[in-house]
């Protein structure tokens, strides 16, 4: 039981929302890893829905790549929406 | 120091006449007999779910891995639950003063009413899972047809407990069947486990007359009704386990009238040692 591989898992916490990474089990298949999941993340009502991901799966960006990967956002701040005027009486926004 | 009052010989006539003719002793108490059943059904279902999660947190903290220790945990805490839930139930219907805790911690072995699977020693983790399998199918079935029990309380309780022993029964099932259709030594521990378990099954079935009167009260119901669905399940989880049905053995009867094995007393003893010695505990 010592070589199980890896999943990681992504919990739903209500309908609507999306799924959220909340940690790894350690599983010999899908099946039962959704049910490591479920006794080790939503013993709480923590969720309604459960993904599980081989952990060997997921492409990663490289840390050792930052700079590329994410320094060039840096400057870019007129990305973000907050050069508009809103006007009065606009609410959820 | 006084002495006793004689026994007289009319008190001996008159309950020699009472008892030939069909009472209780003129000493016995009165009982509403739809009560004392009741008692006694809600204990059994109490007794089994408390046994079974007692035994089930012999796990806690000894398990293959940490993921497969919060699943037994989680089942220990589902059955500990509904034991609560039940004696709770039990002590309110016999009326003399005792709750959950008081049933729990102050019985000994011939008072309990739990069947004598659910006491049975863990064994190995295949053994823990092939009595999960056969005790969890019987308490699913069970609790589907207490769900329309003519006791709001048991069917507002199975109604909950349903959910989490189906759960139970799944997952117990997937563990017998990736070990028997496994390697070559979790094949043969799983046939070992399901052989030691298989002689307590007939035990679930052995319909009594505390389970005539609550079947035809509509309290309960007859588990002879659903034996047949029961042998169809565990049957269709051994051939996905590539199992063999083991060989019926002389089956052990017993628990249901407190006739219990060498392994209840250990577990009480454990299980009540705090209460006993600091009775004024709280928790």
């Amino acid at each position: 039981m010592t070589d199980w591989p890896l999943w990681e898992v992504f919990v739903r916490s209500k309908g609507g929302l999306s799924h959220r990474h909340v940690g790894s089990v350690h599983a010999p298949d899908g099946a039962i890893a959704v049910r490591h999941a479920r006794d080790t993340y939503t013993r709480r009502m923590e969720g309604v829905s459960l993904w599980v991901v081989p952990s060997g799966a997921i492409h990663a960006s490289d840390p050792a790549d930052d700079g590329p990967m994410f320094a060039p956002a840096e400057d870019k701040v007129y990305r973000h929406p907050t050069f508009y005027d809103i006007p009065d009486g606009i609410t959820h926004i | 120091m006084p002495s006793l009052p004689p026994i007289l010989p009319r008190d001996v006539a008159r309950a020699e006449r009472m008892t030939h003719a069909g009472e209780h002793g003129f000493d016995a108490p009165v009982v509403d007999p739809h009560g004392a059943a009741l008692f006694e059904y809600a204990l059994r279902l109490g007794d089994d779910a408390l046994i079974l999660g007692q035994r089930l947190s012999g796990w806690t903290g000894r398990c293959p891995t940490v993921e497969v220790d919060l699943s037994l945990a989680n089942f220990a805490l589902d059955l500990v639950g509904q034991a609560t839930h039940f004696l709770g139930y039990a002590g309110k219907v016999e009326r003399r003063g005792r709750d959950a805790d008081r049933l729990a911690y102050h019985r000994d072995v011939l008072d309990y009413r739990n069947c004598l699977l659910v006491e049975q020693p863990n064994g190995d983790f295949a053994r823990t899972m092939a009595r999960q399998l056969l005790f969890s199918t019987y308490q699913k079935m069970l609790f589907d047809r207490l769900l329309v029990s003519a006791d709001d309380f048991i069917a507002s309780v199975s109604a909950k407990a349903v959910k989490e022993v189906a759960y139970h029964e799944e997952l117990a099932a997937e563990w017998v069947i990736r070990l028997g259709d496994g390697t070559e030594e979790s094949r043969q521990r799983m046939a070992d486990g399901l052989a030691w378990n298989w002689r307590f099954i007939p035990e679930l079935f052995d319909r009594d007359d505390v389970d005539e009167a609550m079947a035809g009260a509509g309290t309960g119901t007859d588990p002879t009704a659903f034996r047949d669905a029961y042998d169809a399940r565990i049957g269709a989880v051994l051939t996905e386990a590539t199992l063999a049905r083991p060989a019926d053995q002389r089956p052990i009867l017993g628990g249901r009238r407190g006739h219990h094995s060498e392994h209840l007393g250990h577990i009480l003893s454990e299980m009540q040692f705090l209460p006993r010695a600091y009775p004024d505990a709280k928790w």
